[in-house]
């Protein structure tokens, strides 16, 4: 909870600096008794979130025929969890970390050129009146309300005409705009970054790119975070986008590798890999997860600036 | 004297200084135009094209598109049953959220951010594997439905033709409970304490103040959330795409708008109607978007 709000102060909101002090004092005049039932019920709503994950773990550890012999949430005769993860990984000669790789250095341009140019705009749009700024903000705007998946195809059209389609850069390009990290940014940098420090930089005689770079950008970075963290779970888990701009399946990301595999259960010639997908499945999840536990701190700070500005 | 001063100080700084915002701002722009602006003004104009079945070569055809869309039973086959998700799916899981956020907020709860963590932990699932996962939840092969059953003494079979969509339902609730609630308790956080005092002054209890102070005040978070919402609703694909393969009798080529696009060119070839069927459900969405916003803001004032 104190979390939160070292982040909000330091975003410069008063109100939460003053509402620190008091909690932090104990003089909160509405500290309210625990509540059983509300926990009770919470704990319901918890257990409901949390049976499909523990279904995944348990399943990771199960042989093919344990899978299909043995109840959901009890463990199997024998517990496969390491020969399953070697089986994962060198299937088919290793595609599944081909395919990690993709991933990987999808989420490492994509996201990481996703936040630096939300970044960059977002504090222009931020710290500079110039002619035509409402224009670009009413644009950007609009643009969070077209369903993406409506300008897959379209995009998929025409990045064929340019011979983009089965290359890296089919996924990487459309991955580097995120309009609403934009807008968390823009929203972030006008109550993180004070007019006045810009002002004595100037004074000082500093250029408007120094003053970005030496100045500004570190104040601006727990928002940076949080940009960052929702683009990577966004290229992470890109599953449109690949799915038509790729055929080669030498170039796909884990989310399209995994649908492959879990197609081969079907059909004629059908192959179920079950034990693998399960597997491959929990190997994906595992790093998202353990990012969001390691900066918690930022994305719940984050979006809270996100949300002050409406 | 000096108020004057800042005024012409002010003028003269910002015809130089401020124009540099555009450098800062043009990068940004530059991609937004090729991945935004140029797909759109791609997609436009194809939809106003026909292929030639046999000769080869684009004709234009003006609007005839637009008027095959519009009667296209399969198109609406699809719109319809998007609209019918977003009506059930999109209260319940702002429902939800909101009872799961204002749960944590109000201090009534052991261990809040155990809570707040692991609610939000499934956004942290890429939606395919979240699909695969309920898809073999569901499945009677190793999944749990056939053990819910025999617990409740029921029959309910998820990946069967009556309860599909109420399958689809739940998966996307599941995903994006954890997600709208963040969106909600981060509003929360930022309501004034005055406001719970001055409330508490008045003899408001718990369930009145949630009502008249808390709800109210984060209704600009409800607003986005549910234009987040509606927009993720209409472009519904992925759940239906993938749990098409485990149950491939029940869920059809045109089962949702953005499936029939897909379908339309990958499938069929068919890219200058596929362009439009993208086109016509941008629209609609955008539309409804834009009313929610206009009421939302209405309200608020």
């Amino acid at each position: 909870m104190t979390v939160i709000q070292e982040g909000t102060v330091t975003a410069g909101n008063v109100v939460s600096a003053r509402r620190t002090r008091k909690v932090a004092a104990g003089i909160s005049p509405l500290r309210p008794r625990k509540s059983r039932l509300l926990t009770g019920l919470m704990l319901l709503y918890l257990v409901y979130t949390l049976v499909p994950l523990v279904w995944l773990v348990i399943s990771a550890t199960k042989t093919q025929s344990d899978l299909l012999s043995t109840s959901g949430l009890q463990f199997g005769h024998d517990f496969a969890l390491f020969s399953n993860i070697k089986e994962t990984l060198t299937y088919r000669n290793g595609i599944f970390l081909r395919w990690l790789g993709n991933t990987l250095l999808y989420v490492v341009v994509g996201a990481g050129g996703a936040t630096l140019l939300a970044t960059v705009a977002g504090y222009g749009l931020a710290k500079y009146r110039f002619p035509g700024r409402r224009v670009v903000f009413a644009v950007v705007l609009g643009a969070i309300a077209i369903p993406n998946t409506a300008l897959a195809v379209p995009t998929f059209l025409m990045f064929s005409d340019m011979g983009l389609t089965n290359t890296v850069w089919a996924i990487i390009v459309p991955s580097l705009v995120s309009p609403f990290g934009l807008y968390l940014m823009w929203v972030y940098a006008e109550q993180a970054v004070p007019q006045e420090l810009l002002e004595a930089a100037r004074i000082d005689g500093a250029g408007e790119f120094r003053i970005f770079w030496t100045v500004s950008l570190r104040l601006l970075a727990p928002g940076i975070v949080t940009v960052l963290l929702f683009a990577v779970v966004s290229t992470w888990n890109n599953y449109f986008l690949p799915l038509i701009m790729l055929s080669k399946p030498n170039l796909y990301p884990l989310t399209v590798g995994l649908t492959q595999w879990s197609n081969q259960a079907q059909g004629a010639g059908a192959d179920p890999i079950y034990n693998l997908v399960i597997t491959g499945s929990l190997l994906t999840i595992v790093p998202l997860v353990v990012v969001f536990f390691l900066l918690q701190r930022f994305w719940q700070s984050g979006l809270s600036a996100g949300s002050v500005k409406q | 004297m000096s108020a004057l001063h800042t005024v012409s100080n002010r003028r003269r700084w910002w015809s130089h200084r401020e124009i540099r915002g555009w450098a800062f701002v043009a990068p940004f722009l530059v991609v937004f135009a090729l991945v935004f602006l140029a797909p759109i003004g791609y997609a436009f104009y194809l939809s106003l094209y026909r292929e030639q079945a046999f000769f080869g070569g684009n004709t234009f055809v003006g609007a005839a598109n637009y008027v095959d869309v519009v009667t296209d039973a399969r198109f609406w086959d699809g719109a319809v049953r998007v609209l019918e998700f977003f009506a059930i799916q999109v209260p319940i899981m702002l429902g939800l959220a909101l009872v799961a956020a204002l749960a944590i907020d109000s201090g009534r709860l052991r261990a809040p951010r155990t809570f707040r963590l692991v609610i939000f932990l499934p956004y942290a699932v890429p939606g395919v594997v979240a699909v695969l996962l309920w898809g073999y939840l569901y499945g009677t092969n190793f999944g749990l439905a056939g053990d819910v059953n025999d617990l409740l003494g029921t029959a309910i079979r998820p990946l069967s033709e009556r309860w599909m969509l109420t399958s689809i339902v739940n998966i996307v609730t599941w995903e994006f409970v954890g997600y709208n609630m963040l969106i909600f308790y981060s509003a929360l956080r930022t309501v004034p304490e005055d406001l719970y005092e001055a409330a508490a002054l008045d003899g408001a209890g718990p369930l009145r103040t949630v009502f008249s102070v808390k709800i109210p005040a984060i209704r600009g978070a409800i607003v986005i959330a549910t234009i987040f919402s509606i927009i993720g609703s209409f472009q519904l694909f992925n759940e239906p795409n993938i749990l098409r393969n485990l149950a491939p009798n029940l869920i059809d080529t045109h089962y949702t708008p953005n499936m029939y696009a897909y379908n339309l060119s990958f499938g069929g070839q068919q890219y200058n109607y596929s362009a439009t069927v993208a086109i016509v459900m941008g629209v609609i969405t955008a539309i409804i978007a834009y009313v929610v916003q206009l009421r939302g803001s209405r309200e608020a004032l």
